[in-house]
């Protein structure tokens, strides 16, 4: 392999990863990702079918309206893409942003609790 | 998804009494209960579940707005209430600058989805920058209602 190669081998960096807990992507899970994005220098862009938008900002992350069982696909190109997507990959699939996954048993949720 | 799927226009709040982040929380929720929009549930008790969520993660997104946020099983369907304040509030804003924009929204706890979709249709339209300074130059409740409207008829 040469070296040119290699480089770019490092510098694009594509996956695709479901979103796996019950409420989706939404505002504090989109939170954990803009924050784990933004440590790294290379440029994120996540997209769904329709839209792509920048993987550092919340807002734009908001407007994907990611549910449970969505695919997105983050696209990650510059210095240090590989570790971003191995990083973002494991928050969203593994740690599930901290939260259940769906559950048969709905209403049984924290705030349903906090309200009966 | 349109704002009047969701937007309760008689909690559209023109010029917002309270001056503080926890004041502004428990006003618009008192303007929501008083439409009908939160079932039987004590409004303070919501108030409370929103300002407890805000304590956790602000949803002081920047460029003047906030949008807090709580999912509760009263309520069967999303509703939101608009507050526009003209002193600005602290909000702990990511961007530490004051709010002038507050749009809370009430979710359902069994329709997380329509949580989502219904966040993505008001991000989509806070971007827009001629959106947010029209909204806040509104001086009415009638005329944030027609702004609104035509958002939705993709008239702006």
């Amino acid at each position: 392999m040469q070296a040119g190669d290699t480089i770019l081998e490092e510098l694009v960096c594509n996956i695709e990863v479901e979103i796996k807990n019950a409420d989706g992507l939404h505002m504090r899970p989109a939170m954990q990702f803009v924050d784990i994005a933004n440590q790294f220098d290379c440029d994120i862009a996540v997209s769904n079918d329709e839209t792509e938008v920048d993987g550092k900002s919340i807002m734009q992350m908001s407007m994907l309206a990611a549910t449970c069982g969505t695919k997105l696909k983050i696209k990650a190109e510059g210095s240090n893409s590989q570790q971003a997507i191995v990083a973002l990959r494991e928050l969203v699939e593994e740690k599930m942003f901290d939260e259940p996954p769906p559950e048969k048993n709905k209403g049984e949720s924290k705030v349903g609790k906090r309200e009966s | 998804m349109k704002f009047s799927d969701f937007i309760c226009f008689k909690a559209i709040v023109s010029k917002l009494v309270s001056t503080d982040r926890d004041g502004v929380i428990t006003e618009l929720i008192e303007a929501l209960a008083k439409s009908g929009k939160l079932g039987d549930t004590d409004y303070k008790k919501i108030a409370k579940a929103v300002i407890k969520r805000e304590n956790e993660a602000s949803t002081g997104m920047g460029k003047a707005v906030a949008l807090p946020h709580v999912k509760v099983s009263s309520v069967k369907n999303t509703v939101a209430a608009v507050g526009i304040s003209t002193a600005g509030i602290d909000f702990s804003s990511l961007d530490k600058q004051p709010v002038y924009l507050v749009i809370l929204i009430i979710s359902s706890v069994d329709n997380p989805d329509k949580h989502l979709q219904v966040m993505e249709y008001v991000f989509r339209y806070l971007q827009n920058e001629k959106f947010r300074k029209f909204l806040r130059q509104s001086e009415s409740a009638a005329q944030i209602k027609e702004l609104l409207q035509e958002a939705d008829e993709d008239t702006l």
